[in-house]
């Protein structure tokens, strides 16, 4: 075998092995030289030339309030899991071991800034003030997303993979239009743009790419690469780690620890302050693990060994940070008894709430399809409801 | 009254509706500084600066995806795809963001979006610039779907359609563009209207975009051998309004759909089965359509053998005649 490292893209005549292809993606240890880290799977604070400054201000109640983040979100995460295994909700999208990515990315937004999620971005709408609850219709059948997307800047999630690189891109270019960038820091937005490993396969992240360069648009493409998409690996998806195609592109790309809240959140502040002053795009690359399965409808069995699954426990979001809190800043048991408690009541809430959740009527099938609707659909649903009525309830 | 080509007609429509609202943007590949490849922005660019006529990357997923971003940041987009074949990779935006946006999220992000196709065959084009793919939006709940025909209606429907609340996709019949005909001061009718545009009492004839004037010459020569043909442009595709041609059909009992497009699954298949539902006892004979064939459209020395004409429609109207 030749060294790993050996092989240059550029190359002519060359094709990798691929030993060469993984050790490019994975690198030789946990991201590569190129990682950003703040904070060890050990729990240990290290610096970072470059971004440990966007994460001065971050003293103990700070870490304390995205460790609780993290706990609270993890928490009703499972419970969406469990919900969906007895039956009350359809599926279930977990973002297990994405906590850190998705934290440390919401807490960098200010609130003018937009958000463009997919649809396992829970932490993400958690940072935008949205009730975890407001998630559950999408999953038990009752809507495509309840909250107002225009007052929470958090966008519906959207399910067709890489559409919302474009959307957000477009979004972003507006932004940019009203002169919300580059000028007054009381006023300058950013969007952010969520999406996976498997979406940067897609024509839409391309063109979102090549749009937001050409028009300079305030754009964060947030790429969560979990390595998964459902059962197929990173190797199929790029030859080369994902945060170099930014280059290709023209802007600046960066790899961090995506299970490094602390390295996520001084990444994305620099990225945002990027965009809000004029000099976006930027791609971050959130270097993470997908440690549930796709959905509650996949079974990782079947494609990845339960040893890759072991080595990423070892290197979890919240541990880590638990550990540096105990270990570095000395913070007591207390804090963590409170903050188990809370998301127990959290869980039971978030439970209690779906299965109290009505069913819609079937009027909301025929509503706010258009803003104008025609006479032929006005008597469509007054045909069904009519159909619908004569059951008396039975139907 | 102003006599104008097509072309100009929309171009004049969309520089009133710029006038009017500064949140009316037009987007599109050689948009800009060319006009556009049929001239239709001709002088936008020049007269509303480049942040309102975007020049955009050669990516037709890129017009319409950022165009849904930049309709919820509060913009009106108006997106030109240069031809009608050309329209596929933007289709996935329209069909999955672009049309469901308002229903997804309960009216909280309405996504008033206007796409212009330039549409349908006769110019000699090669492969991709002659297609009629009206039908594939017409199916899609959550899209407006119209089409002019004439000059006066280019000018006010492109300013309807970019003030309404839905995305409209807006199809305008290429080989017309450079035909003339006068220009209205105000909205002759309502955006999703269909109208007689020339009275009979023997064959009422259901048309839209380049066919209305084929079907108005064969009125024409159909007078002249003592046939009275009732014409209908029916402008909007989705949702038709039929009531016009129901009224027609009542009186004629004869009805004839024309389109350039595949007659299969097709907005004149819609059209020959609603009426059958609500004309059964009045009509004399079956709903008969003239149509492209169902292939794709062929090398541009065929056209002539695909596209309806005037002795097909005749045709047509004859047998319906037959019964």
């Amino acid at each position: 075998m030749s060294d790993p490292q050996s092989w240059v893209p550029t190359d002519p005549g060359s094709a990798p092995t691929r030993e060469h292809v993984l050790s490019g993606l994975h690198g030789l240890d946990e991201g590569g030289p190129e990682l950003v880290q703040l904070l060890t799977p050990e729990g240990l604070r290290v610096d970072d030339e470059r971004f440990g400054g966007r994460v001065a201000d971050v003293g103990v109640e700070e870490l304390k309030g995205y460790y609780r983040d993290m706990v609270l979100v993890r928490r009703f995460d499972r419970e969406g899991n469990a919900l969906q295994r007895q039956g009350e909700l359809g599926i279930w999208v977990p973002l297990l071991g994405q906590e850190a990515a998705q934290i440390g990315a919401g807490r960098a937004l200010t609130s003018r800034d937009m958000v463009f999620p997919s649809y396992r971005e829970h932490g993400v709408a958690w940072c935008r003030g949205i009730d975890p609850t407001a998630l559950l219709g999408i999953f038990r059948g009752t809507d495509h997303g309840s909250w107002d997307p225009l007052e929470a800047r958090f966008h519906l999630y959207t399910i067709v993979i890489g559409n919302q690189c474009l959307n957000a891109t477009g979004y972003a270019m507006g932004q940019k239009f009203e002169g919300r960038v580059g000028g007054d820091s009381e006023t300058d937005e950013a969007t952010m743009c969520f999406f996976g490993d498997g979406a940067t396969s897609q024509g839409d992240v391309h063109e979102g790419f090549v749009w937001a360069a050409a028009f300079d648009a305030p754009v964060v493409f947030y790429c969560q690469n979990n390595q998964w998409a459902i059962s197929v690996p990173l190797e199929k998806q790029t030859r080369v780690p994902l945060f170099q195609r930014a280059r290709g592109y023209g802007f600046p790309g960066v790899r961090v620890d995506g299970n490094d809240v602390l390295a996520c959140l001084a990444v994305s502040r620099w990225a945002l302050e990027e965009c809000r002053t004029g000099n976006g795009p930027v791609l971050v690359e959130a270097f993470t693990y997908r440690m549930d399965a796709h959905t509650t409808s996949d079974d990782p069995s079947r494609y990845r060994l339960a040893d890759e699954l072991e080595l990423w426990k070892l290197k979890d979001p919240i541990e880590r940070v638990r550990v540096h809190l105990v270990r570095e800043l000395g913070v007591g048991s207390e804090f963590f008894d409170s903050v188990q408690e809370e998301s127990d009541a959290l869980a039971a809430r978030f439970r209690a709430f779906c299965l109290a959740m009505p069913d819609p009527g079937p009027e909301r099938m025929f509503s706010e399809v258009y803003a104008d609707r025609s006479a032929r659909l006005e008597a469509q649903q007054a045909d069904y409801l009519a159909y619908h009525a004569s059951f008396g309830g039975e139907r | 009254m102003t006599t104008m080509t097509l072309a100009k007609a929309l171009n004049s429509g969309l520089r009133a509706a710029m006038e009017q609202d500064p949140r009316v943007l037009v987007m599109g590949e050689d948009v800009g500084k060319l006009g556009g490849v049929f001239r239709v922005t001709d002088g936008l660019a020049k007269d509303f600066g480049e942040q309102r006529v975007l020049d955009t990357p050669l990516s037709e997923s890129g017009i319409i995806g950022t165009a849904v971003g930049l309709a919820i940041r509060g913009f009106r987009p108006v997106c030109e795809i240069q031809f009608d074949g050309f329209v596929f990779p933007g289709y996935d935006q329209i069909v999955s963001q672009l049309a469901k946006l308002r229903f997804r999220s309960q009216g909280k992000v309405p996504v008033p979006v206007v796409v212009r196709i330039p549409f349908g065959g006769g110019i000699g084009a090669v492969e991709h610039h002659s297609e009629s793919p009206e039908s594939l939006f017409a199916h899609v709940a959550g899209l407006k779907v119209v089409a002019c025909s004439n000059p006066d209606d280019a000018h006010w429907m492109i300013r309807q359609a970019i003030a309404s609340d839905d995305p409209v996709i807006f199809f305008e019949p290429k080989r017309r563009y450079w035909e003339k005909g006068e220009v209205s001061e105000s909205a002759p009718a309502g955006l999703y209207s269909s109208r007689v545009v020339r009275a009979g009492t023997d064959v009422t004839v259901a048309c839209y975009g380049p066919l209305v004037k084929t079907c108005l010459e064969a009125a024409s020569a159909a007078e002249s051998e003592g046939r009275s043909l009732e014409v209908i442009d029916l402008r909007s595709l989705s949702p038709l309004d039929l009531d016009p041609v129901v009224a027609s059909v009542r009186r004629t009992g004869r009805l004839v759909v024309a389109s350039e497009a595949p007659s299969e699954s097709s907005v004149t298949s819609e059209v020959a089965a609603r009426v059958q539902e609500e004309c059964f006892h009045t009509l004399e004979a079956p709903v008969l359509r003239v149509t492209g064939f169902d292939t794709p459209y062929p090398p541009s020395r065929l056209e002539e053998d695909y596209l309806p004409d005037l002795d097909r429609v005749l045709d047509v109207v004859d047998r319906s005649l037959e019964f």
